[in-house]
């Protein structure tokens, strides 16, 4: 996909009512939008009515855009606004002020450390496995890394799920992932965390129990 | 800094967010430790696979009635 035109292009075309600007950010975005809608919403035809009420907005509002944010930020920021009164209207509220007993604890199955009277408290076990990797002979591999990762995904909690889209899959910043949600620094980044090793924890799961099937030359695994 | 006290803090870390003190003991461990180090490499590759999730499509007919709305709103603010 080709880079988008900066900022100040894109909201001086928008004003000016140049609707290949519009496209091209409908066509950028709109599938993050979308994607980030169905954590707050329960049907994906509400998420379709996010994205419609988020470009509305867009339009509406881009007369008094200030530029304090990135364009960027600023449309997820309504986005995510518009996703959540949708939400509210179905019933469903995401706390997202402070974190829950849930957000707190090991990331890591502590029983894979050496424990505290082992001479090597706290050192693993054994060492977390090697994972096959894809290699251009092997294209199915990250067909089913990319399969398994969206599977993880999908069972995260609502406020983990959107962080982690918000940040890996859409690539926003952590100042900027913060100005969406409006949470801390602190909060984004446990959160972004859990989810992370959440799905690591689960492709490894994967590859651990598909390893048996798996025979020889199946793909290049790193010594 | 243990194994299962680095594990904890690969986010942080990736962030730069970790105070001096403790970035140093991170990679210290991490220099002396294969099995973090490929717990690092193995985080940073789910990281990577996020990014590189195919996007999602459009419900139909959505982006034609994104199209109509910023027609109508072009046509009734004229230019």
């Amino acid at each position: 996909m080709q880079p988008l035109p900066s900022d100040e292009e894109l909201v001086a075309r928008l004003r000016d009512r140049d609707e290949s600007a519009f496209v091209l950010l409908v066509d950028a975005w709109s599938a993050g939008i979308l994607r980030l809608a169905r954590s707050f919403v329960s049907t994906n035809e509400s998420a379709a009515e996010v994205v419609q009420d988020t470009w509305l907005a867009v339009i509406q509002g881009i007369g008094a855009f200030e530029g304090r944010s990135s364009l960027k930020t600023w449309i997820y920021r309504i986005g995510v606004n518009a996703a959540k009164r949708r939400g509210v209207r179905e019933g469903r509220t995401i706390p997202w002020s402070s974190l829950m007993p849930a957000d707190g604890g090991a990331t890591v199955d502590p029983s894979r450390f050496r424990g505290p009277k082992d001479p090597y408290p706290g050192d693993w076990w054994e060492y977390p496995a090697p994972w096959p990797q894809p290699s251009p002979e092997q294209q199915a591999l990250a067909g089913e890394i990319n399969a398994e990762v969206a599977a993880a995904m999908a069972e995260l909690p609502d406020r983990q799920r959107i962080v982690i889209t918000l940040r890996d899959l859409e690539g926003h910043s952590s100042e900027e992932v913060c100005a969406i949600l409006e949470i801390s620094a602190a909060n984004q980044r446990v959160l972004l965390h859990r989810a992370r090793a959440f799905v690591r924890g689960r492709l490894d799961e994967y590859f651990a129990s598909a390893g048996d099937s798996r025979g020889a030359g199946s793909g290049t695994v790193p010594q | 800094m243990t194994c299962q006290e680095l594990v904890e803090l690969v986010t942080a870390h990736l962030d730069g967010t970790l105070d001096a003190d403790t970035e140093d003991r991170f990679a210290e461990h991490l220099r002396m430790c294969k099995g973090c180090e490929r717990y690092l490499d193995q985080f940073k590759q789910v990281i990577r696979t996020c990014g590189e999730l195919p996007p999602e499509s459009l419900p139909g007919g959505l982006r034609d009635s994104l199209l109509d709305a910023f027609r109508d709103w072009s046509e009734e603010s004229g230019v």
